[in-house]
C-alpha cells in the first residue's frame, strides 16, 4: 500500500544508522547516487554516515533526503550493515525488504523474527560464491579490508620496523610474517605486510593458491599431502596426515617469525586450531599474533574474541572481530557498492521497482525470509569454478584427441619436396629455348630478394607496404605501353584501357602511401624531450 | 670455354654496331628501376626509412616509364600508329593518374581496405588485357617459341583474371555490398581443383590449336575461379586475402613480363608476388591457420557453438560510461585493444582524444594490436596514426602480451575473436591455438560492443562473462565520447 503513496511514487530506500559500536554505514553518498540512478528515492537517517566520515551534507548533495530513524526504518527497502535488533525489527514495515548481514546459519531466531514480521530479508553474507555474484560478495570485500587492517594492527603492536634497513645507527633486520590461510583476507594481509617491507610466508591447504601468494610478494609454504577437491570454493577440513605435517610447519615457523596472522575459517564449523599454546610459548617476546578467526573459536590457542591478550612470554594476541569496522570509510564504501550491485540485480528494468526472481540462484540464495516464511537454507549451489575445471579438463583430453595435432613436415619429406622443385626448375631451364632460361633466372632471384626484403617489416607498416607494392605492381603499365603502338586498332584500344587502369594504380597507390606515412608520428613526449634538449 | 667465346663475341658485335640503342638504354633503365623498387620495399619495412622508400618507388616507376616510352616510340617513330599511340598513352595516363590521385586524396582511412582491394583488381584486369593483346597481336614467332608464347598468354590471362574477380569480391565484401560470410558451395575444393585442371588442359589445347574461343573460355574460367576463391573466404580472413591478392597481382605482372619478354615486369612482379605471399604467410601464422587452407578458401567454416561453454553462458556485467571513466581515471596503466569495430564506428578520433587526456593525467596508455585486427594488415595502425596517436605507444601482440597481467584497465574496442580466451584455453574451440591478446589477465576489462553477437569466426567469447570483464554496449564512438565527457 505504501507504494501508492502520493509523495513517494517510486520505491523508497532507507539508510539507517547502525547501533554502536558499529562504525560502518550501508550506503555512502557515492552509492546513494547509484541507487537514485536505478530509479529509487533514497532517504538517509541523519548522522548515519558520521562514524564513517560521510557527513549528512554529502548525502543531501548526492540526492538523498535526510529523515529521522523512524522514517528511515519505515522505507520499502531498508539498507543496514548489521542484523537488526528486536526493537529495530519492530520498526520495519510489514511487506518491506531488508538488506543486511544476517548470518543466517547462526541466527535462526532472527530469521524467524523477520519472517514473523512479514519482512523480506536478504542476507548480504549469503551471496553464493559464484563468479557472477562476486560483485556482491560482501564477505570477500570485508575480508580484504580485515586482512589489511590485521597487518596494521600488528604493526601497531609490534615494536620494530617491518622493513629491513641499514642505518648509521646500525642494521635493522626485516620482520618475518606468517599468514595462515591465503583466502581473500590472507592475500590482503600478505600484500599489506610485504608492501611494508616484511618477509612474508603463507600457508594454505589449497596448493593452487601458490601463484597468487607469490604474485603479491609472499612465499608459499607447501604442505605435501593429498587434498580433496572442494566444490564450494572454501577449503575443506583436511586429512590427518595433512594436519600433522601442517602442525609441524606452524611449530617451526612460530619459533622463527615475529608476526602471525591467521585467517583460517571453515564454513559452518568452528575455526581450526592452527597455533597451539606451545607454539605461542616458543615465540620471541614482543611478537604479535592476530587471530582473525577469534570470533569463530580462534585459530590460536589462548586468543579471546574482541580482546588484546598478552601472554607471559610477552607475545601479544589480538582477537579483534571488528577489523573491517576499524576501517569504516573504506568498509562502508565497499559494502555499499556490494549492496548497490545486489539492488541492481533486483532492479532489472532500472525503474525503481524491486523484483525478486527465485529462479535466479543468487537471488534465491540471499533471500532468507519471504512472505512470512523462513527460506533459509537455499537449495545447494555448485560453485562454477571447481566443476568447470574438472569438466574442461576432461573436455581437454577429448578435444586434444579429436583434431590431429599439426606436425611439422618430416625432414625426409621436406628434402624430397625441395629436390623435386629444384629438378623441375632445372628441367624447365634445360629444355626451354633461349629467352626463357634468362627470364627464369631473373624471376627466381627476384622472388628470393622479395622474400628477404620483406622479412623484417614492422607490423604497423603492413598497410603502407601493401599499398606501395600495389603501386609498384602497376608496372604492368609497361606491358600495355609496349603494345599501344601496335598496328592493330583493337590492340591499341585495349592497351589504352590497360594503361589507364594501371595508371590509376600507380598514382593512387603512391599517393595514398604518402598520405598514410605522413600520419605516422612519434610520440609528442619524445618530441618535447628532444626539443628540451636542443633548447 | 665455348661460352666465354660467345660472350666475348656478343660484346664485340654490340660494340661494332652502336653503343646506345633505345633497347639498351631501356634495359639499363630497367635495372636501375628494379633496384629502386627493391630499395623501396626495403625502406618500407621501417618507420624511419618508410618515406624514403616511397621516394625510391616513385623514382623507379618514373625511370621505368620514361625509358619504356622512349624505347617504344623511338622504334616506331614516324608511323601513324605511333602518333595515335602516343596521344592515347598521354590521355590514358593523365586520366588514370587523375582518378588515382583523386581517390587517394578522398579515401577515408577506414575505407583503405576497399581501396586497396579495388586497386588490385585494376592490376588484374590490366594483366588480362595485356594477355589478350598478346594473343591478338601478330608476333612473327614460330615453332617452340610460338608455343611458349601461347602458353604465356594463357598463364597471364588466367592469373590476371583470378586477381581481377578475386579483388572485386574482396572489395564488395569489405564495403559490405556483399555478405562477408563465406560462400559454402558443395565440394568447393573439387571446384577449385577442377578449375586448375581445366586450365592446364585448355592451355595444352590452345598451344596445339590457338583458337580465340579457347581464350574466351579460359578468361571466363579464371574470372569464375577468382570469384569463387574469395567468396568462400570469410570476412575475418580478409587481411590474408588482401595480401594474397597483392601477391597475385605481382604474379600477373610477372607473367606479362614473360609474355612480352620484359625483364622489368618479371623482376617487379616477382618482388611483389613473393613479398605479398610472405606477408600472407606471416599473417596466417599469426592466426594459426594453414596458409594453404586460407588460400583455398578452407577456413571460414561456421563454427559450431562450443559445447563446453555451459558455464560461460553466465551473466554479463554492464558498466556505464561514467563508471568506466571513473575506472580509467584511477587506473595506473591502460591498454587499448582495438578491432574492426573501431574502424566501423570511426571511433579512432575519440579514442585518440581519450588517450591524450589520460596521458596528460599521467596514466600509462598503450595500444595492443593483434596482427589480424581489422580487415587489412596493419589496418589499426593506420587508423590510429590518422588520429595522431604516437606510434611508439602502439605495440604488437608479442610485445605487449606479457604486460596485461600488470595492467589496471584494458579497453577492448570493437575486437572480439582477437581477445577470445577460448583460443588459448579451450582446445575444443574452432579458434583454438590462435594467438590472442590475453586481455583477461588485466585487473579490469571494459568491452565496447554493439550487441552480444559473436565475432567473425562465429565463436562465443567467454571473455564477456569473466568476473573482471564489464560490457559497455552501444556505438563505440558514442560511448568513447561519453567517457570523454565524464572525464
Amino acid at each position: 500500500m505504501e507504494k501508492t503513496n502520493e509523495e513517494y511514487r517510486m520505491t523508497r530506500i532507507g539508510v539507517v544508522t547502525e547501533q554502536r559500536p558499529e562504525t560502518r554505514v550501508a550506503a555512502t553518498p557515492a552509492t546513494v547516487k547509484q541507487l537514485i540512478a536505478l530509479g529509487y528515492d533514497v532517504v538517509v537517517e541523519a548522522g548515519a554516515g558520521a562514524r564513517s566520515a560521510f557527513p549528512d551534507d554529502a548525502y543531501v548533495a548526492a540526492g538523498a533526503e535526510l529523515v529521522d530513524g523512524t522514517a528511515a526504518f519505515a522505507s520499502d527497502l531498508v539498507l543496514k550493515v548489521n542484523a537488526p535488533s528486536e526493537a529495530e525489527i519492530a520498526q520495519l514495515t510489514p511487506g518491506a525488504t531488508l538488506i543486511a548481514l544476517l548470518a543466517p546459519a547462526f541466527k535462526p531466531e532472527l530469521l524467524e523474527a523477520l519472517a514473523t514480521r512479514g519482512v523480506t530479508a536478504l542476507a548480504m553474507d549469503a551471496v553464493p560464491r559464484i563468479s557472477r555474484a562476486q560483485s556482491m560478495d560482501v564477505l570477500s570485500s570485508m575480508a580484504n579490508i580485515a586482512g589489511y587492517r590485521a597487518v596494521v594492527e600488528a604493526a601497531h603492536e609490534f615494536g620494530r620496523f617491518f622493513t629491513g634497513q641499514v642505518t648509521a645507527a646500525g642494521k635493522v633486520p626485516p620482520a618475518k610474517v606468517l599468514v595462515a590461510g591465503a583466502g581473500v583476507a590472507g592475500l590482503a594481509a600478505i600484500g599489506a605486510a610485504s608492501s611494508l617491507g616484511a618477509i612474508v610466508r603463507a600457508t594454505d591447504p589449497r596448493p593452487e593458491v601458490a601463484d597468487q601468494v607469490k604474485s603479491i610478494g609472499g612465499e608459499y609454504l607447501k604442505v605435501e599431502v593429498e587434498v580433496e577437491q572442494s566444490t564450494d570454493g572454501y577449503a575443506k577440513a583436511t586429512s590427518e596426515d595433512y594436519d600433522r605435517r601442517a602442525a609441524e610447519i606452524y611449530s617451526e615457523q612460530a619459533a622463527d617469525v615475529d608476526i602471525i596472522i591467521t585467517t583460517a575459517l571453515i564454513p559452518g564449523r568452528a575455526a581450526p586450531r592452527l597455533i597451539t599454546a606451545a607454539d605461542v610459548a616458543s615465540m620471541k617476546s614482543g611478537s604479535v599474533i592476530v587471530d582473525m578467526a577469534a570470533g569463530m573459536g580462534g585459530n590460536v590457542e589462548g586468543s579471546v574474541a574482541g580482546e588484546r591478550i598478552v601472554t607471559p612470554n610477552g607475545v601479544v594476541i589480538l582477537g579483534y572481530t571488528d577489523l573491517a569496522s576499524r576501517l569504516p570509510t573504506q568498509a562502508s564504501q565497499l559494502y555499499g557498492t556490494n549492496v548497490v550491485n545486489l539492488v541492481k540485480l533486483l532492479t532489472p528494468a532500472k525503474d525503481g521497482e524491486l523484483v525478486l526472481d527465485f529462479d535466479d540462484v543468487v537471488q534465491r540464495s540471499v533471500t532468507v525470509a519471504r512472505d512470512g516464511a523462513v527460506t533459509w537454507p537455499p537449495p545447494p549451489v555448485q560453485v562454477s569454478a571447481a566443476p568447470a575445471a574438472a569438466a574442461s579438463a576432461s573436455g581437454a583430453t577429448d578435444a586434444a584427441a579429436a583434431p590431429e595435432p599439426k606436425r611439422p613436415m618430416s625432414p625426409v619429406k621436406r628434402v624430397v619436396l625441395v629436390a623435386i622443385g629444384i629438378a623441375a626448375l632445372f628441367l624447365v631451364n634445360a629444355i626451354a629455348p633461349p629467352p626463357l632460361p634468362q627470364h627464369f633466372t631473373v624471376l627466381v632471384l627476384a622472388v628470393v630478394v622479395g622474400f628477404y626484403v620483406i622479412g623484417k617489416v614492422a607490423h604497423a607498416l603492413h598497410t603502407p607496404l601493401m599499398s606501395v607494392t600495389n603501386a609498384i605492381s602497376g608496372i604492368i603499365i609497361v606491358g600495355a605501353m609496349v603494345q599501344i603502338t601496335s598496328e592493330v586498332l583493337v590492340v591499341q584500344v585495349i592497351a589504352t584501357v590497360a594503361v589507364l587502369l594501371a595508371s590509376i594504380n600507380i598514382f593512387g597507390g603512391f599517393a595514398v602511401t604518402r598520405r598514410m606515412l605522413a600520419m605516422f608520428a612519434r610520440g609528442a613526449a619524445d618530441n618535447a624531450k628532444t626539443g628540451a634538449e636542443s633548447g | 670455354m665455348a661460352d666465354l667465346v660467345t660472350a666475348a663475341d656478343l660484346v664485340n658485335t654490340a660494340e661494332a654496331t652502336t653503343l646506345l640503342t633505345p633497347a639498351s638504354i631501356a634495359g639499363a633503365a630497367y635495372i636501375v628501376a628494379a633496384l629502386l623498387f627493391i630499395m623501396s620495399l626495403a625502406g618500407l619495412s621501417r618507420h624511419d626509412t618508410a618515406k624514403a622508400g616511397v621516394g625510391y618507388g616513385i623514382a623507379g616507376m618514373t625511370i621505368a616509364l620514361v625509358a619504356t616510352v622512349y624505347a617504344t616510340f623511338a622504334d616506331a617513330w614516324g608511323s601513324p600508329q605511333a602518333t595515335t599511340g602516343l596521344i592515347l598513352l598521354v590521355v590514358a595516363v593523365l586520366v588514370g593518374g587523375a582518378i588515382g590521385l583523386w581517390r587517394a586524396r578522398v579515401v577515408a582511412m577506414t575505407g583503405m581496405p576497399e581501396l586497396i582491394a579495388l586497386l588490385h583488381s585494376f592490376v588484374g584486369l590490366a594483366a588480362v588485357l595485356v594477355g589478350w593483346n598478346g594473343a591478338l597481336e601478330v608476333t612473327g614467332m614460330s615453332g617452340a617459341l610460338l608455343d611458349i608464347h601461347h602458353a604465356e598468354v594463357f598463364i597471364g590471362v588466367f592469373i590476371g583474371g583470378v586477381t581481377f574477380t578475386g579483388s572485386i569480391v574482396a572489395f564488395l565484401k569489405l564495403s559490405a555490398r556483399m555478405s562477408s560470410a563465406p560462400l559454402m558451395l558443395p565440394g568447393k575444393n573439387v571446384l577449385n581443383l577442377g578449375a586448375l585442371v581445366a586450365f592446364v588442359a585448355l592451355t595444352v589445347w590452345y598451344v596445339i590449336t590457338p583458337e580465340l574461343w579457347l581464350l574466351v573460355v579460359v578468361t571466363a574460367l579464371a574470372l569464375a575461379l577468382g570469384w569463387h576463391l574469395v567468396a568462400s573466404i570469410g570476412g575475418g580472413d580478409m587481411p590474408v586475402v588482401i595480401s594474397m591478392l597483392n601477391s597475385y597481382s605481382g604474379w600477373a605482372a610477372a607473367a606479362a613480363g614473360f609474355l612480352l619478354n620484359n625483364d622489368l615486369l618479371i623482376v617487379t612482379g616477382a618482388l611483389v608476388g613473393s613479398s605479398g605471399a610472405y606477408l600472407s604467410y606471416i599473417m596466417c601464422k599469426a592466426m594459426n591457420r594453414s596458409f594453404i587452407s586460407v588460400i583455398a578458401g578452407g577456413f571460414g567454416i561456421a563454427a559450431p557453438t562450443s559445447s563446453s561453454d555451459g558455464e560461460e553462458a553466465g551473466e554479463i556485467r554492464e558498466v556505464t560510461a561514467a563508471d568506466a571513466a571513473e575506472l580509467l581515471r584511477d587506473a595506473g596503466s591502460v591498454i587499448i585493444t582495438p578491432g574492426y569495430g573501431m574502424a566501423v564506428a570511426q571511433a579512432q578520433y575519440p579514442v585518440a582524444e581519450l588517450t591524450s587526456r589520460l596521458r596528460e593525467r599521467g596514466v600509462d596508455v598503450r595500444f595492443g594490436i593483434h596482427p589480424v585486427a581489422g580487415r587489412l594488415p596493419g589496418h589499426m595502425n593506420v587508423l590510429l596514426a590518422e588520429a595522431k596517436v604516437p606510434y611508439d605507444i602502439v605495440e604488437e601482440m608479442d610485445e605487449i602480451n606479457d604486460d596485461f597481467a600488470k595492467t589496471s584497465v584494458v579497453l577492448v574496442i570493437g575486437a572480439n575473436d582477437t581477445v577470445n580466451p577460448s583460443a588459448a584455453e579451450d582446445p575444443g574451440s574452432p579458434i583454438a591455438g590462435m594467438p590472442v591478446l590475453r586481455v583477461w589477465e588485466a585487473s579490469n576489462v571494459i568491452v565496447f560492443k554493439r550487441s552480444m553477437s559473436a565475432g567473425y569466426a562465429g565463436v562465443a567469447n567467454p571473455l564477456f562473462h569473466r568476473d573482471n570483464a564489464q560490457m559497455l554496449f552501444g556505438d563505440a564512438k558514442a560511448r568513447v565520447e561519453d567517457i570523454l565527457r565524464a572525464l
